[in-house]
């Protein structure tokens, strides 16, 4: 027996979930097919967390003009969602006198691809913005925000889950048959029809591609590693600063972020490695990282760091070529109701929403979208007790004490947000769930006081077994069989 | 808690000690092996049975204690201090007109000394480890590795062997170990763990789970020699890379920091740049041994006491640390773990004695020689909660994991008393298997 759907998704990344959440406005039956334990698994989790303005795109490109229109919308749906967002501007900044050439062209590129309010300004003003850095001036970006992207895909996805889709996590796309245009997607665990497929596999969409009979696409991973610096160091900086590009490099340059939740990650590099799943950081790169970092920002010590992570680009360039090639979001003709969506590398992130109305009126062709009368556009925000005043705080815990049980103590995380975390609606259980959707073990002890009350929580208060938690997906068990 | 039995028994009219545990007593809960109090009560307890010692005095002394109740924030004004705490009971805020930090310290992590590699599950600072194996009964791996020979990561080996784990190495990046001799001795060479120094961890590597490690030498700059690599397959990295002093709230009350430790910068009172306010113990300066953690307590206690007085302070001398003995016992000799002086002893022909300071040391040394005895720690667990568990005297070393087997197959109902008898004359010397703490439904 198979479950049959109109829409099949497969990937839970933004671009995924996104296009999940578009398409539940409809009166439509939409699953999602995930291979990780939860939503953001791979390159929609693992970047440098910025809406970007739409600058560094090649006029005329999918790119550049998707980029520029999720820029405008992202803030709306930011506050649908009840995501974090800040619009910080963003600086470009020059060292000698070819970047602030390169800083013009880039200006009358932005203004092509329209950017707004794109300017040069000079050093005394570049000190005004961001006092640590130094440069001989910049380009400033007023558009340019950040955001966190965990909470974004999670909150896309619940949205969805609320409006009616079905989301599978831990279902790996094992083979896809397409027969009198009916799509047979064979997963590790369950067999799913559909009439219209929308490959938004990240990483392994040109192998889905394959899959589903359509070759011809080669993805090239693109490793980019980060580290992350203690909150401490965030006062050395309150918007993100990129140095000039250099031509012909696959990346932004290594620059200086800072996230919406108060620290600072340096990165990222650009790596062409073989495997799409090593998300591994290695003492070459962390050391020029570092070293790069600290020409931006001279202040910044080894002492700030707290942690480093890494992502894969899914890139259409081969190592050979370089740089950007454009999205690829089309509907295959060789394959009807096959939705192709590769390369989307950044700005993929700021794109997904324009990229989902895309795909949306090319599943329109293939049946008809009656909206809802339903449809829930509003997701309620989760409440942090550290982002309320003394008085709500006192509030929330006669409330409900769980309020009143600090279990993170570096990010003040309470036991209610860790148990809302854990009932999250997508049914994601690992302990990177409970992390990403409650911020706990992020802080400068990296759940070294948390670890074990989560663990705690889970064992006694939900009854899990110890052997069962994961840290992600399978695989990733974080204890063993063996004391009772 | 020394200091607010200190402040107290010295004429303060209240003190309010504030515990975000449920439970007091803090770290010293999960350090469930013996060694402590060897100074200031002059027997060997475990950490839980300090601790229990410590919160009596407390009590005796007529302390008020909160527990739940997480400080969030310390303010001052015009030398009165407002502190902020959160607990399920509520949101509250105290005026007082001194402060005390007893905050104690943090571990380093991976992050913090970023070890290249994956970043898969099986990665634990030994604390962690120490609070899932002793106060959960979940453990963390099978084969281990340890990164780091201070005395937690030395502690964890032995536990984790005795728990049935499989402890292949200890690697230390410097050339002599961080932690106390007797720990090398007892936790170490009694289970044939080597102990790889001027080595470290240059690689983490697995995908979802740790699958091995890259161990390499270092030069005397602790940078890693070229081709000295190797794999060590584990499926577990426990590290114990080093203290942080915990000021998390002290830095945010603008209280001066040391920036290199993160210690609170106190004078030779214990009082810190704001007055009123003063640090001790680990939060100050982190410190091998719980008995100077307590000594240092009391001295800040009888200084708040005297500050509101306005009477001369005590001075506090950092210099009394200094007499513990750490890093590689001396080769051939015994060390000495009847008090925190550590001698090397060798026991020559005829029973002859060299190295000891005091008669003790001679009965000790030439037991060692013989048949080395050890005080046994595990943990049972007993309808749903995990019991700390210790032998009142010393067992026969080469009976450690025989009576670790019974005790686990031992069935424990609640509630159970500190001291209570779980066990009666098991092992060669007939010892009784003891609870450490007590526990309840």
């Amino acid at each position: 027996m198979s479950r049959e759907y109109d829409v099949i998704i497969i990937g839970a990344g933004a671009v995924g979930c996104a296009i999940a959440r578009e398409l539940s406005r409809f009166r439509l039956n939409v699953a999602v097919l995930e291979k990780e334990a939860d939503v953001a698994g791979g390159t929609s989790g693992r970047n440098s967390a910025v809406v970007h303005a739409g600058f560094n795109n090649k006029p005329g490109s999918l790119m550049a003009k998707l980029c520029v229109e999720g820029n405008r919308g992202f803030e709306a749906v930011c506050s649908q969602l009840g995501v974090p967002y800040k619009k910080t501007g963003k600086l470009l900044v020059a060292f000698d006198d070819e970047d602030m050439k390169t800083l013009h062209t880039i200006i009358e590129r932005g203004i092509q691809n329209g950017c707004k309010g794109l300017k040069i300004i000079d050093q005394e003003q570049v000190r005004q913005m961001a006092p640590q850095i130094g440069g001989i001036g910049a380009m400033y970006s007023p558009e340019t925000a950040i955001f966190d992207p965990f909470t974004y895909c999670i909150a896309l996805a619940e949205n969805a889950v609320e409006n009616g889709v079905s989301f599978y996590l831990e279902h790996e796309v094992t083979g896809i048959k397409h027969t009198d245009g009916v799509f047979q997607i064979h997963t590790d665990q369950q067999i799913f029809q559909c009439r219209c497929l929308i490959n938004s596999a990240g990483l392994y969409s040109d192998r889905v591609s394959d899959m589903a009979g359509v070759g011809g696409y080669q993805l090239y991973p693109c490793r980019g590693e980060y580290y992350i610096l203690d909150r401490i160091a965030t006062e050395y900086l309150d918007i993100p600063v990129y140095p000039v590009p250099k031509a012909g490099i696959g990346g932004l340059g290594v620059h200086l972020t800072p996230t919406i939740h108060g620290n600072i990650i340096i990165g990222p590099s650009a790596e062409y490695i073989e495997a799409r799943d090593d998300y591994s950081c290695t003492s070459e790169i962390m050391d020029k990282l570092f070293r790069e970092a600290t020409q931006l920002l001279p202040a910044l010590k080894r002492k700030h760091i707290i942690g480093n992570y890494s992502g894969i680009r899914p890139k259409q360039a081969p190592p050979e070529e370089g740089g950007f090639r454009d999205f690829v979001i089309r509907e295959e003709p060789s394959c009807p109701g096959l939705i192709n969506l590769i390369g989307i590398e950044s700005p993929g992130l700021t794109a997904s929403v324009p990229i989902s109305f895309i795909v949306r009126d090319m599943v329109a062709k293939h049946m008809e979208l009656v909206e809802k009368k339903m449809f829930i556009a509003e997701r309620r925000p989760v409440v942090r007790f550290r982002e309320q005043s003394p008085e709500e705080q006192a509030k929330l815990i006669a409330d409900d004490p769980d309020y009143g049980d600090i279990i993170c103590r570096c990010q003040k995380v309470t036991k209610k947000e860790i148990m809302q975390a854990i009932e999250n609606p997508l049914g994601a259980r690992s302990l990177s769930a409970i992390k990403y959707r409650a911020w706990a073990t992020t802080g400068r002890c990296s759940g070294g006081y948390c670890l074990t009350k989560i663990i705690d929580i889970l064992v006694r208060e939900y009854g899990v077994a110890p052997e069962s938690i994961r840290y992600r997906s399978r695989g990733s068990e974080l204890f063993v069989d063996g004391a009772k | 808690m020394a200091a607010a039995a200190a402040a107290k028994s010295n004429g303060a009219a209240r003190v309010l000690l504030l515990e975000r545990e449920e439970q007091t007593g803090g770290i010293l809960n999960q350090c469930i092996h013996d060694g402590f109090g060897l100074r200031r009560y002059r027997e060997q307890l475990s950490g839980p049975e300090y601790a229990l010692r410590a919160v009596a005095e407390a009590i005796d002394a007529g302390v008020e204690m909160k527990t739940g109740c997480m400080v969030t924030q310390v303010t001052s004004e015009n030398g009165i201090h407002c502190v902020t705490a959160v607990g399920r009971r509520g949101l509250a805020v105290y005026q007082s007109r001194t402060v005390i930090f007893a905050t104690g310290c943090r571990e380093r992590t991976r992050g913090a000394i970023s070890i290249p590699g994956s970043r898969p599950a099986g990665v634990f600072t030994a604390g962690v480890a120490q609070n899932l194996v002793n106060m959960q009964r979940i453990m963390v791996g099978r084969r281990i590795v340890i990164l780091g020979s201070g005395d937690i990561g030395l502690i964890m080996a032995r536990r984790l062997t005795i728990e049935g784990a499989k402890v292949l190495a200890v690697v230390e990046v410097m050339p002599s170990p961080g932690g106390l001799a007797r720990n090398i001795t007892q936790c170490l060479d009694d289970f044939g763990i080597p102990l790889y120094l001027k080595h470290t961890v240059s690689k983490i590597i697995g995908k979802d789970r740790v699958t091995a490690v890259e161990i390499s030498e270092v030069n005397d700059r602790q940078e890693l020699i070229p081709g000295s690599a190797s794999t060590m397959e584990c499926d577990t990295l426990i590290l114990s890379v080093g203290l942080i002093p915990e000021n998390e709230i002290a830095g945010a009350a603008a209280v001066q920091l040391d920036e290199r430790t993160n210690g609170a910068l106190t004078d030779r009172f214990l009082q810190t740049n704001i007055p009123g306010i003063f640090s001790c113990g680990n939060a100050r300066r982190v410190t091998d041994l719980v008995d100077f953690v307590s000594e240092q307590g009391e001295t800040a206690g009888i200084n708040a006491v005297r500050y509101i007085a306005g009477e001369p302070m005590l001075q506090w001398d950092d210099g009394v640390e200094n007499t513990m003995l750490k890093g590689l016992p001396a080769p051939g000799s015994v060390t000495c773990t009847l008090c925190p002086n550590g001698c090397q002893i060798t026991v020559g022909q005829g029973d002859t004695v060299e190295g000891n300071r005091c008669g003790r040391g001679k009965a000790f040394a030439i037991q060692e020689m013989r048949s080395p005895e050890r005080i046994l720690t595990t943990t049972v667990r007993a309808q749903g909660r995990v019991v700390a568990v210790r032998s009142d005297r010393p067992v026969k070393r080469a009976e450690l994991q025989t009576l670790v087997s019974l005790i686990h197959g031992q069935k424990v109902a609640l509630p159970v008393y500190p001291g209570q008898i779980l066990l009666q004359n098991v092992g060669e010397n007939s010892v009784n298997i003891i609870a450490e703490h007590a526990a309840e439904r």
